[in-house]
Formats: structure tokens, sequence, C-alpha cells
């Protein structure tokens, strides 16, 4: 069949590139730490995932990366909703400049915009400055390396995937359906909460996932802005991998945090299949 | 309906917090300072001390180089998966082949790197190669990336389009390549554009994949930026942000200046 010279290679790079890495994970924490290059041999030892489950260290650190993931989704959702009302509502000739407005941060570089907040939060840094400068504090406060500049670096980062998928739910909206309800003497409010937010709600769970699945293995913005103590399951298996050179742990890791994401995954794809 | 006050006023506030931080980046800049977000004057020393750094140009460049070379191996890939997968109908294994072809997008970064990195070892190991681990690891790596957000935009965009077109060129005595070169691909090509510009920014923004697959010799510019981020921020980052957000900033104002005049 002609459809084979386009399908075969096809399926090779993904069987090769998606499929057979998945595997090698799974083989990899079947295996045991050495010294040797590269530092590992090849067994069918299930110490790691006794080391996952029994060191309340490993415990805590897929649970924190599900926390940090859903605080910062939770997040994304609350300012990620005025935006988009904001966004539909206007003429349409201003929503691709608008959108474009949306995406330019996207699109100037990750690790630019965490170098942008280490400026602002550190301890010589501008927001240190000018509280000083307006007498308001007089030692810098600590405010790089804490939760609080890893949430903010988080939903920085996150924001414009939460904003996407609302406010093209919204711009889909039936205007007919919210005048309806403004004729019948419904409040802004109201209409909000009985008839956008309802209509709208799959949109949101569906921005809600798109933050909160990369969000969880987040490694880079917990290390650059977060205190030393976040330990989030991303840092910890960077750290097993990178320092400790235990790469059976690190794939253990992996594949901890992969079972823990298939639900929301799932739920992801269930979503995306609707619309 | 016209949104409310509170909600005008939310919408620039998060405007706002997405901007600020860049802008002052930017501004920053061109302060003589040398404490990065301190103004000492108006100066463009730092982009004389950025093109200065050697280290980091030659990071940038192989970025570059990567980035472009990966973005076209995706745009081959991901155009034919997303092809296969708007055009084919049902074949043995569709299910399996939608489900590999979408992974990528939501597996964690930290997992995608440390799988491929294994799997590089591991086809060493076996087979050896790709012998050594470098640019070129890095390069599969993000094609392979960035394939599958190509293949969601051709998906989408033949989707989108009718098949009789190309059934109609096929009634008219088309070969099924003819009737591919000169209407599936048109169709397909502003989809292959925007994807492999996907590709090409997902690729020179990336620090986690590369950084699991590439050896000492594959120093890109996010692995360079990330080590220096690590000590603090200096103000040569200041004038590489400056240079970035003015470039892209170019591009997509000609861009939207191209869809405003061809509405017109």
């Amino acid at each position: 069949m002609r459809r084979g010279f386009l399908l075969a290679p096809l399926w090779l790079w993904l069987l090769l590139f998606v499929a057979a890495p998945v595997a090698v994970l799974a083989v990899m924490a079947l295996a045991t730490p050495s010294d040797g290059v590269p530092p590992f041999t090849l067994g069918l030892r299930f110490a790691a995932f006794a080391m996952l489950v029994e060191d309340g260290y490993y415990v805590e650190a897929l649970f924190s990366a599900l926390r940090l993931a859903a605080t910062t989704a939770g997040l994304c959702l609350l300012i990620a909703y005025p935006m988009a009302l904001g966004m539909a509502g206007v003429r349409p000739r201003w929503r691709l400049p608008l959108l474009a407005m949306l995406m330019l941060p996207f699109w100037s570089g990750f690790l630019l915009r965490i170098g942008a907040w280490i400026g602002l939060l550190r301890d010589e840094g501008l927001i240190n400055r000018l509280l000083r400068g307006f007498g308001i504090t007089e030692a810098p406060l600590p405010l790089l390396y804490t939760e609080g500049a890893m949430l903010v670096g988080m939903v920085h980062a996150y924001l414009p995937f939460a904003v996407l998928p609302l406010f093209t739910a919204l711009v889909r909206l039936d205007p007919a359906l919210l005048e309806a309800a403004a004729d019948l003497g419904a409040r802004p409010a109201r209409v909000f909460f009985s008839v956008t937010l309802p209509l709208t709600l799959p949109a949101a769970a569906a921005g809600f996932l798109l933050v909160f699945i990369p969000a969880a293995g987040e490694f880079v913005i917990p290390e650059l802005l977060g205190p030393p103590e976040a330990q989030v399951i991303g840092r910890v298996l960077w750290q097993e991998f990178f320092q400790s050179r235990d790469w059976p742990l690190a794939a253990a890791l992996g594949l901890a945090l992969l079972a823990l994401l298939i639900l929301p995954m799932r739920w992801f794809q269930k979503l995306e299949a609707e619309q | 309906m016209k949104p409310g006050g509170f909600v005008r006023a939310a919408m620039w506030a998060g405007f706002l917090f997405l901007w600020l931080p860049i802008l002052l980046l930017v501004g920053f800049a061109f302060s003589a300072d040398r404490i990065p977000f301190q103004w000492g004057g108006f100066s463009l020393r730092w982009f004389g001390a950025l093109a200065a750094n050697e280290k980091l140009l030659a990071a940038a460049w192989l970025s570059l180089r990567i980035a472009a070379a990966s973005a076209c191996l995706a745009v081959l890939l991901g155009g034919g998966i997303g092809f296969v997968l708007a055009r084919f109908g049902p074949f043995r294994g569709r299910a399996m082949f939608g489900a590999l072809a979408g992974a990528p997008l939501v597996l964690p970064e930290v997992v995608i790197g440390l799988c491929l990195l294994l799997l590089f070892v591991a086809m060493e190991g076996l087979i050896g190669w790709p012998s050594g681990r470098g640019a070129f690891t890095i390069l599969l790596a993000h094609a392979g990336f960035g394939a599958a957000y190509v293949a969601v935009l051709v998906q989408a965009r033949l989707a989108e389009a009718e098949r009789s077109l190309e059934e109609a060129a096929m009634d008219l005595g088309a070969t099924p390549l003819v009737a591919f070169r000169s209407i599936t691909l048109p169709l397909m090509a502003p989809a292959l554009m925007a994807g492999w510009l996907l590709a090409f920014t997902l690729s020179l923004d990336d620090v986690v994949i590369a950084s699991f697959v590439s050896g000492p010799a594959g120093t890109t510019l996010p692995i360079a930026l990330f080590s220096m981020l690590r000590l603090g921020l200096t103000p040569e980052v200041n004038a590489l942000a400056a240079l970035v957000v003015l470039g892209v900033g170019a591009m997509l104002g000609v861009a939207l200046w191209l869809l405003g005049r061809r509405r017109a």
C-alpha cells in the first residue's frame, strides 16, 4: 500500500523517540546505581521504588509539587477570568492586538522573564530600593528565594495558558444568552455567575489543567526563585540525576510523577475531545 | 455585551503584571550602572559588553542553529503526523499513533529530558549511535518536541478545510501526489509556517530538556543563561532581553501590519 511509505517512517520515529524512551525509563528504575560510566548496572531491583515510598522526603516532594501546581493554576484562573472577559468584550478589531500582547511575553524568553523577577525582588533589587527610598522599610525585605517569589514567577510564566482557552470560549459564547439574562433583570454579577461561568466551566477546567500539568514538573522556577527548602519533585529529580548521579532513583521519580499526572492528562484529553 | 469597569481595570492590571517586569528589564538595559535595575544614566555599554562576551555569543549561535534545524525536522515530521491524523481515516493502531503524537505535549519537561537521555545512552550502548551527546542529541530532542506542536496545528488546519477540494482534483484526473502538491500542501502551508516558528521558539527557550541531553560540548544559550542566573542577574542579561524583546516585537508588528493590510 502507498500510504505505508508515509506511515512507516512516522511510526518508526514515534516508537523510537516517544514510546521507547518511556520503556527505557521503566528499565532504568529497576537498575542499580554504580560508580561506572554511565553510572548504573541493569537488574531487576525495586530498591528505588521502595526508597520512594519509605523515605518521607520523596513523598513530600511529590505532594509539594502538586500543591505548587494547584496553587499556581488556581491563581492563574483567578487572574485569567477577568482578563479573558475583558479581551472578549472589546471590539473584534482590537482582539488580535490584545492576543498579541498576551502572547508576546511568552515569546520573549522564559529565563529572561525570571531574570526580571530576580532584578525586582533581590535584596538590592528595585522593589527593596523603592521601599527604602520611601522610608517604608529600613532593612531590605527578604523577597527573593521565598515561596512568594516562586509563586509570582510561576503565575507570570503560566498565565497566558490559562487565558487562551477562556478567551476562545468567551468569544464563542452566544451574546443572546447574556442579553436575555440582562433583559430578565439580572445584574452583571448575576449574569456572570449564572450564565457565563457555567457555560465556560469546561474552558476554565482546560485552562487549569494546561497550567497544572507542566507546573507539576517545574524545575527552573523553584530553582531560581524559590527557597532552598522548596523541594518539589522536578528539583529533586534533577538533583538525584545531576548531583547524586542516582539514575535509577531519578527514573523512579519520573515514573511516579507520570503516574500522578495520568488522571489530569486523561481529563484534559477528554475536555479537548469534547470541544 | 460591554464589559464593566471592573473587568476592564482587572484586564489592564493583568497586562501590567505580565508586562511591567519585561519593560523594566528592557528599559534598564540602557542604564550605565553596573547593578541591574539601577539607573546610572543612558548608556549602551552593556550591549558592547554583550557583544564582547564570546561564550554567550557562541552559545547563542549554537542555539540559533539547533533551533532552525530542529524546527525544519519538526515541520517535516509534524506535518506528516498531522496529515495522517486528519486525512488517513481509520487505520490499524491509529489510537496509539495519536496518543504517541500528542504525548510530548503533556509530559513534564524533566521526564522528557530524562527519558530521552536514557534512550540516547541505551542506543549508544546497543548500536553505537548517536555517539556521545551534544548539539545533535539536543536537535533530535527538540525536533520530537516541536513535531508534536506542528502536528496539532496541521491537523486543526486540515480538519477546517474541506476534503472535497482534494477529491475534486482527483476526479479531474490528478494523481494523489499531484493533488497533495497542488491542493493539500498549500492548505497546510500556513500551519507549517506557524509550526516552524513555534518549534523554533520552543527550542530557543528550552533549558530543561537540553540540559539532560547535552554533553559538555552542547552549551546552548538557555543553558548558559541558566547558570548565569543561578549566580544572580548581570546587566548583560538586560541587554540580551532588550535585543530579544525588540526583535520579537518588531517581527510581530510587521506580522500584524501585514495581516491588517491584507484584510483592508
